[in-house]
């Protein structure tokens, strides 16, 4: 495996699982990936009308318990009936959880066995940039379905479709509370008094789209925020999914950056074209995604390269990720350190195992500080690497890296090394390994070493 | 099932946060009814426990020449040698197992080593637990424990052999691999690797300028001394109070195994032990270890203490001679201990090839006078019952190393 080809999937994909074949057009590996259907399996088949109905059902049950426990008298012994008989009843499984479970190890699984590594990465970058964590009520039976309707669809296509998609779904409209949002001066406004939550607003202009760097004030926050009123969820359907409330939304067309759009939903799809294609956005945008595949500091002309591919594509998220594996400073090895998720995905990937063989992804990510899709704010999780290597954070996976390298088994430590990182391997990591005391002890100094940790 | 695990957990003091699974796939650690009252357990040393600093064969002339300053105080002197009859002297840290030696139950094994002669770690330890001088695709003591006469059905019928043996830790060793079913059991949470793997992970990422300090502060917070890091430095003792450091595995092993219905034969293994550098001050930490895990499993298992063998062993070695970092190599022959109040101890069992001129394996390793299947059999035999056919299949072409007898009380 030469440089290259070690860099590729090291960088730009999950690492390399076990010693399949290396790629041997390193380029054309990645560009393949971002021209095919993508590939991926998962399993528990995450649907937001499933979602939905889970949260529903959640809600009704809760609910029902709460009526009940209001109409039934305290006495001790009238409680326990027959359907309790010998002891407590037992608390109710919440089917919200059941669904978060089953889509978080579905995902985690995919990435496990993956053919499709780079693309894999691109699903989790523009997961993190358009964060649903969660620590915000209702989300958790959701976030599956909203990687795999509104992100993985888009990974390769318009940015401006991906934003659509994004602002439209549940999983979003409830983490960021516009489903609440009332215009006050809308039929339902004047009628419950009610007004708007500006968070999604808010949150679409700094985190998603333009960022501060556009110079936009409160008042276009506002305004903002009244274009998406009424842009909500009705759990009531059959399916339950995304309803504009007409009655909600806030009459009129006022100013968005000195633009103004039309009337009614038509008004918010607009703004988010609107949005999605200006400049401040194909800058931040640009940033962030060098920062993820080059350097926590990325330097400028690679910035300003990919915002240009956005800019004359119009936000062509496939040409600027191939773009990025164009940049010479993307095959300069090492500039990235591996959140913990990276690194347990990639350490899992150089034994081979899959899904059946890592039960437990879901909680190793806990520990390790980065729980799945439970950011805790919605810039996501950090893409720096000062943010994850605190020395408590080193020391628990040092830790985990001890306890997983157990699952070593016959191999040869040395073996793995050079199939899982090649001409990336450390000279002293490689005398360190030979050394080891147990091929575990090797392992262990394998996936702790700078080399492993960084991509 | 699991319910049942976990309230029988909760019954032998492990408290909640225990699991039991079978390696089967089956969760049937039902802690099927045991054939025998007899308890066997297997410590693994890895890394090559350096038996001459262990036990110290301070009455060979030629072993002041070869060891100079690795040799630890002599007996009588404060922190000196615990002495076992005038020849060889137990290092000062195995307090408790002097003290099985004085009562008879500690049996060190000197000059004995495997049927190979490599000296590869990972080689070398496959070649242990597989019981032979080449790799096999089964342990001898999971060949053992399928040996076993089958056992009476218990009350839940569940039938041999499920349950008899259990892995400690977080992975089922070569040792106990095979077709014979197997637990294992380890207390939830990450385990901690032993202070001198540390060191080395510090030591590999110390050109890293934001993983090595970051790994050296995280070591500092979590107690370990600055030396640590040091190539001669004394380990610290931060892993005392961890849950999956060896006395606490170790005790509740002995919990598990006193157990009216528990496994009768289980497996373990301590880090730790490959002393390339600064020897002295880095055997102390799991020499501390494996003297307070030995101690706390015999406490544990109480009266079934009695009935109660345990075979300590690694997989070779270290050279006779100090080297340049004053540590030790890897070499041949070492010491293995069997203790346990089945076993007749209070002696040592050598056939003592000397240190002197010429006496050394090719010039610089302890010679090997014993093979350690030899005592392994010994135990197997005795403490088992396992037929001479038997063993034979526990110890494919063994027949160089017959059963040693005489390792229990009669």
């Amino acid at each position: 495996m030469d440089m290259q080809a070690a860099q590729a999937l090291v960088r730009f994909g999950l690492g390399r699982r076990g010693a399949e074949p290396a790629p041997t057009d390193p380029a054309g590996w990645l560009a393949g990936q971002l021209r095919g259907a993508d590939p991926a399996r998962i399993a528990s088949a995450p649907s937001t009308a499933k979602g939905l109905g889970a949260l529903r059902a959640d809600r009704e049950r809760r609910r029902a318990a709460k009526t009940a426990a209001a109409t039934v008298p305290v006495t001790p012994g009238a409680a326990t009936g027959s359907a309790t008989a010998g002891g407590q009843p037992r608390p109710p499984v919440s089917l919200s959880r059941a669904v978060f479970d089953a889509d978080a190890k579905a995902e985690l699984d995919n990435a496990l066995t993956t053919p499709a590594p780079f693309r894999e990465r691109l699903v989790w970058f523009w997961t993190n940039h358009f964060t649903v964590s969660i620590r915000q009520g209702g989300c958790a039976p959701l976030v599956g379905a909203f990687i795999e309707e509104a992100i993985r669809p888009n990974v390769t296509g318009r940015f401006e479709t991906m934003l659509l998609a994004v602002m439209r779904h549940p999983a979003m409209l409830l983490y960021l509370q516009n489903a609440g949002s009332v215009g006050p001066d809308s039929v339902a406004g004047q009628r419950s008094h009610r007004g708007l939550n500006e968070n999604l607003a808010r949150e679409c202009m700094e985190l998603h789209t333009v960022s501060p760097a556009a110079g936009y004030t409160q008042a276009d926050v506002t305004n903002f925020a009244r274009i998406l009123t009424g842009w909500s969820v009705d759990l009531r359907a059959e399916p339950p999914g995304f309803l504009f409330r007409r009655p909600a939304h806030e009459p009129g067309t006022p100013a968005l950056l000195g633009r103004t759009f039309p009337p009614d939903e038509a008004g918010g799809v607009a703004a988010l074209r609107f949005l999605a294609n200006h400049p401040s956005t194909h800058r931040f945008l640009a940033t962030k995604l060098t920062r993820q595949f080059i350097a926590d500091d990325p330097p400028l002309d690679a910035v300003r390269q990919i915002e240009g591919v956005l800019r004359d594509t119009h936000g062509d998220l496939g040409a600027a990720a191939l773009a990025l594996t164009t940049l010479p400073a993307a095959w300069q090895s090492g500039a990235k350190f591996k959140t913990p998720q990276e690194l347990v995905i990639s350490s899992a990937r150089s034994l081979n195992l899959d899904a059946a063989a890592m039960p437990a992804l879901v909680g190793i990510l806990g520990g390790l500080g980065q729980p799945v899709w439970n950011a805790p704010a919605p810039n996501g999780w950090a893409d720096r690497a000062a943010d994850w290597a605190a020395p408590e954070a080193m020391m628990r996976r040092v830790d985990w890296a001890y306890g997983f390298s157990g699952r070593i088994g016959d191999n040869d430590p040395v073996e793995l090394a050079n199939a899982a990182l090649g001409p990336l391997l450390h000279d002293q990591t490689l005398t360190a390994m030979r050394h080891a005391g147990s091929r575990r002890d090797a392992m262990t100094l394998l996936l702790t070493s700078s080399e492993f940790q960084r991509r | 099932m699991m319910m049942k695990l976990a309230r029988r957990s909760a019954l032998l003091g492990l408290g909640s946060a225990v699991s039991l699974f079978g390696m089967a796939g089956r969760a049937s650690l039902a802690l099927a009814a045991a054939p025998t009252e007899q308890r066997f357990v297997v410590v693994i040393l890895r890394g090559a426990m350096d038996g001459l600093s262990v036990v110290v064969p301070y009455g060979d002339p030629a072993l002041r020449d070869l060891r100079g300053e690795l040799i630890p105080l002599l007996p009588g002197q404060p922190n000196g040698l615990r002495d076992l009859g005038g020849f060889y002297g137990l290092h000062p840290a195995l307090a408790n197992l002097h003290a099985m030696y004085q009562a008879g139950e500690m049996l060190p094994v000197h000059a004995a080593a495997g049927p190979y002669r490599s000296r590869s770690h990972f080689e070398a330890q496959d070649y242990l637990e597989s019981g032979a001088d080449h790799r096999l695709t089964s342990g001898w003591l999971n060949r053992a424990v399928a040996a076993l006469p089958p056992a009476p059905a218990s009350q839940s019928g569940v039938a041999s052999p499920v349950g008899r043996a259990l892995a400690v830790g977080v992975t089922v060793p070569l040792l106990l691999r095979g077709s014979a079913t197997v637990a294992s059991w380890a207390p939830h949470g990450f385990a901690t690797p032993a202070p001198d793997l540390y060191a080395r992970i510090a030591q590999v990422n110390g050109d890293d300028r934001l993983i090595g300090p970051a790994i050296a502060e995280g070591l500092r917070a979590r107690g370990f001394a600055g030396e640590v890091m040091s190539a001669d430095g004394a380990p610290a003792e931060a892993a005392a109070r961890d849950k999956n450091a060896f006395p606490a595995l170790a005790e509740a092993a002995g919990r598990l195994l006193a157990a009216a219905d528990g496994p009768r034969i289980a497996a373990m293994e301590v880090n730790g032990w490959d002393t390339h550098v600064a020897q002295m001050p880095r055997l102390e930490q799991p020499l501390h270890a494996l003297d307070a895990g030995l101690g706390a499993m015999k406490t544990a298992l109480g009266p079934a203490w009695r009935q109660t063998s345990v075979l300590v062993m690694t997989e070779f070695g270290r050279t006779a001679r100090v080297n340049g970092d004053k540590g030790t190599d890897h070499g041949t022959a070492t010491v293995a201990f069997v203790l346990g109040g089945a076993v007749a101890g209070g002696r040592v069992r050598a056939d003592w090839p000397g240190l002197g001129s010429g006496k050394l394996f090719e010039n610089r390793d302890l010679a090997p006078t014993i093979d350690v299947r030899a005592v392994a059999k010994g135990l197997l035999a005795g403490q088992l019952g396992l037929s001479g056919a038997a063993l034979a299949q526990v110890f494919p072409g063994s027949e160089s190393a017959s059963a040693m007898g005489g390792l229990l009380r009669a």
